[in-house]
């Protein structure tokens, strides 16, 4: 099986529906003739011709306003955000366009559009360019968000979004981009809403999505070590959520962190941790907890940068925890 | 400067404390005489009066946690005044304490007053119950208190690791993980029977897991024990607390004094008669046993050499009449004591007999209601028991056993007669007893059991 970038991943995701279906279209800010900005549409101008990858002006509230018009009026669009931290600019248009339309109209309009693009800390990016924001998504109703951890999901569960008639939030990252992974050659897809068992384990589930998964695989890989047994759950797509793979797991090991990488107030970990609590509660041998982002504006400084960031060290902490193991 | 609070012994036969519950807590002002904690021991649950003043720093063993005689519960002195020092003084003696259990100095001799501190320290924890097992009312308690007051740093480490030293959810809310719960419901147990080792004493799932292991079912008090009594087949129980003491204190009794036994058969038609009046004028069931108690106290004030003990180089003939009589708990046995029953009435004898057995039920009796019997007495004849012979309950050195009573044919002046007969076996310890002395002591019981009228000749 071909070993490519979760870059690569994406970009063959777009190329293959691009290829299959006419009324697909790419725009965005660079994804044109920069190729964009991290190179996930590389080759898509050349292939596809300007009408169909588009380079937009530098006016979030804009593009992402004309990607829900097209939706409405029969394409489907995926629309990049260079970054999810622009994505508030246009939020209303995501909010109040994209979630609302099909609802209202009563089922007669859909809204077949992706918004995709890095989500979350990278480096040295500061306050305003290191948020991770699914749960303002997450929290509406009538958006689905996709949040995949690694290049086989990511081309899986894009293709599957691109397909779907309601607007589909589609979460990568900066760091992502360059990890690398099996994907097989030829179409597949992921249905949305359909968690996957990354390890199984016996004593403690470690619930994640998107980037944290890679932290979870190393401290489950250190925790092996000292004897404890970890399983990860990913849910791969935040909304809808699979919920009975999370209660299966929880009830097979009795305890279970939950691990993000937003801050904690009302946050889609906590949200899981409470379905959780709720669902799980004769299961639960200790209470359910949470890694996530510390609650603080990313500072610049490198040290602090990384300290208030889940952790290898601090997953493996709290899995001993809830496991009343002295660390 | 900062003081320790430390383990007392509470109880005469006490060797180790858990701590139930603490009434005062860190930055609570005390005085001399407060009552800081309950602590239960071998038999009842005590409250532990302060001794220190000050205000409490640092409680050192929580509740639910064990602590041997002498180990610091609790850091007492100034507000805001730094015991890092003491602290670590603790610590440090933990280290000695693992030290010195690994070297097996637990089974140490007798204690004897004024011995050299190290050695003391050595026999520690067995001094103070070894040495007293079984109360003598000549021990001299103080010095066994003072003794384990100077041993802190001897105190055995509570084991916390084990299953056994966690924290006791005892009575109130039990602190259990949900799952911890459902185990326990779906088992059968009662979760406050199962000790926490979680934070804070939580129930988690290795515990109650630990204690269905440990096949300790049956140490769940109540009516969950007696309906599934059989589940006790092919379980290995640990012996502990009560059960210990019970094993321990008979079996030294009956290795240590030559037991030898004498039997006769009473009527009780006399007995039964004044029982019957007796009721009848006060209006209430008076015991059957308050009778006996009596009874047994006149015929001792009448044969002073069966009240008495046998404290190896010397015999003590008591100055009171202390009768304790057996009763039975679910989970064991106590024998309250009542006091000076030559100086008390039958209807004195039975108001004092029915306080002490409700509170030996409950669990709340005071050592010093339980120990120190200058002859006890053990009935079964409820049961139907003819007769039995039992295990002389130190101090005392000679124990009665009652058998059931039941309607007899027997030869009065070779006429065949229906008697009500009862049958008597009295215990006693040879070294202070002689065969003469126990029998004429039955005789004289036997006199006034069939002419109660005999206790006032």
């Amino acid at each position: 099986m071909a070993i490519i970038t979760f870059r690569d991943a994406i970009r063959e995701a777009i190329d293959e529906e691009m290829e299959r279906d006419d009324s697909v279209i790419l725009l965005g800010e660079e994804v044109a003739q920069y190729n964009g900005a991290y190179k996930v549409s590389r080759g898509l101008l050349d292939k596809y011709g300007a009408a169909r990858v588009i380079d937009t002006p530098i006016s979030e509230e804009g593009f992402t306003g004309v990607g829900v018009g097209a939706a409405l009026a029969g394409l489907r669009p995926i629309v990049e955000w260079m970054t999810f931290n622009f994505s508030l600019m246009a939020y209303d248009q995501v909010v109040s366009n994209a979630a609302k339309s099909r609802y209202m109209s009563g089922g007669q309009l859909k809204v077949p559009v992706v918004f995709r693009g890095p989500n979350g800390p990278a480096e040295y990016l500061a306050a305003q360019h290191s948020q991770a924001l699914e749960v303002i998504y997450a929290h509406i109703p009538g958006l689905k968000v996709v949040a995949p951890g690694t290049p086989y999901d990511a081309k899986g569960l894009l293709k599957s979004s691109i397909r779907d008639d309601n607007p589909v939030i589609f979460l990568e990252s900066e760091m992502m981009y360059a990890w690398k992974g099996e994907v097989p050659a030829g179409e597949y897809l992921i249905p949305l809403g359909e968690a996957d068992i990354k390890r199984e384990g016996s004593d403690v589930t470690i619930v994640t999505f998107s980037k944290p998964l890679k932290l979870a695989r190393e401290a489950a890989g250190e925790l092996e070590k000292e004897g404890i047994s970890v399983e990860i759950v990913d849910v791969r797509s935040i909304r809808p959520l699979d919920e009975e793979t999370i209660y299966t797991s929880v009830r097979k090991t009795n305890r279970c962190l939950v691990l993000e990488e937003s801050w904690p107030f009302a946050s889609v970990g906590s949200h899981i941790a409470w379905l959780i609590s709720k669902n799980c509660f004769d299961y639960l041998d200790a209470p359910v907890e949470l890694v996530s982002m510390e609650d603080v504006p990313m500072p610049y400084n490198h040290r602090l940068e990384l300290a208030v960031q889940p952790s290898v060290e601090k997953v493996k902490e709290v899995c001993k925890r809830v496991l009343y193991k002295e660390s | 400067m900062a003081e320790k609070i430390q383990m007392l012994a509470l109880s005469p036969t006490m060797e180790r404390g858990r701590i139930v519950k603490w009434l005062k807590g860190e930055g609570d002002e005390i005085a001399s005489g407060d009552v800081i904690c309950e602590v239960e021991t071998d038999k009842a649950t005590m409250e532990y009066e302060s001794i220190n003043e000050g205000t409490i720093l640092k409680i050192i063993v929580g509740e639910g946690k064990d602590a041997a005689i002498g180990d610091t519960i609790a850091i007492v002195g100034e507000k805001g005044e730094d015991i890092s020092g003491v602290l670590a003084e603790i610590e440090r003696g933990r280290e000695k304490e693992k030290m010195a259990v690994e070297g097996g100095s637990r089974e140490g001799e007798s204690r004897v007053a004024g011995e050299e501190a190290e050695e003391a320290k050595a026999t520690a924890t067995a001094g103070v119950s070894a040495g007293e097992l079984f109360t003598a009312r000549s021990t001299d308690e103080s010095t066994a208190k003072s003794a384990a007051r100077s041993i802190t740093e001897s105190a055995i480490e509570s084991t916390a690791e084990s299953a056994a030293g966690g924290i006791p959810s005892g009575k109130g809310r039990v602190k259990a993980s949900p799952l911890a719960k459902k185990i326990a419901r779906d088992a059968g147990i009662d979760i406050s029977s199962v000790r926490g080792t979680g934070p804070e004493g939580r129930v988690v799932k290795r515990d109650v897991e630990g204690f269905l292991r440990a096949g300790s079912k049956s140490a769940a008090f109540g009516r969950t024990e007696i309906k599934e009594a059989e589940g006790l087949r092919g379980r290995k129980i640990p012996v502990t607390g009560m059960r210990k003491v019970i094993a321990e204190r008979l079996s030294n009794s009956k290795f240590q004094s030559p037991h030898y036994y004498l039997k006769l058969t009473v009527e009780v038609e006399s007995l039964m008669e004044a029982r019957r009046r007796l009721n009848e004028s006060v209006g209430k069931k008076v015991s059957f046993n308050a009778f006996l108690l009596k009874f047994v106290a006149e015929a001792l004030k009448r044969n002073p050499q069966v009240n008495a003990g046998w404290f190896g180089d010397y015999i003590e003939y008591f100055p009171s009449v202390d009768i304790g009589i057996a009763v039975a708990l679910e989970n064991g046995l106590i024998t309250p004591v009542v006091k000076n029953c030559e100086k008390l009435g039958i209807l004195d004898i039975d108001g004092e007999l029915e306080l002490l057995i409700e509170r030996a039920k409950a669990g709340k009796l005071k050592p010093d209601e339980y120990s120190g019997a200058t002859f006890t007495i053990s009935n079964l004849g409820s049961f139907g028991i003819e007769e039995f012979t039992a295990i002389i309950n130190p101090p005392g050195s000679a124990i009665l056993a009652v058998g059931s009573i039941a309607e007899q044919v027997v030869s009065i002046d070779g006429i065949p007669s229906v008697r009500k007969l009862m049958k008597l076996t009295l215990s006693c310890d040879h070294r202070v007893i002689d065969g003469a002395v126990g029998a004429r002591f039955l005789k004289d019981l036997k006199d006034i059991i069939e002419e109660p009228i005999r206790a006032l000749y």
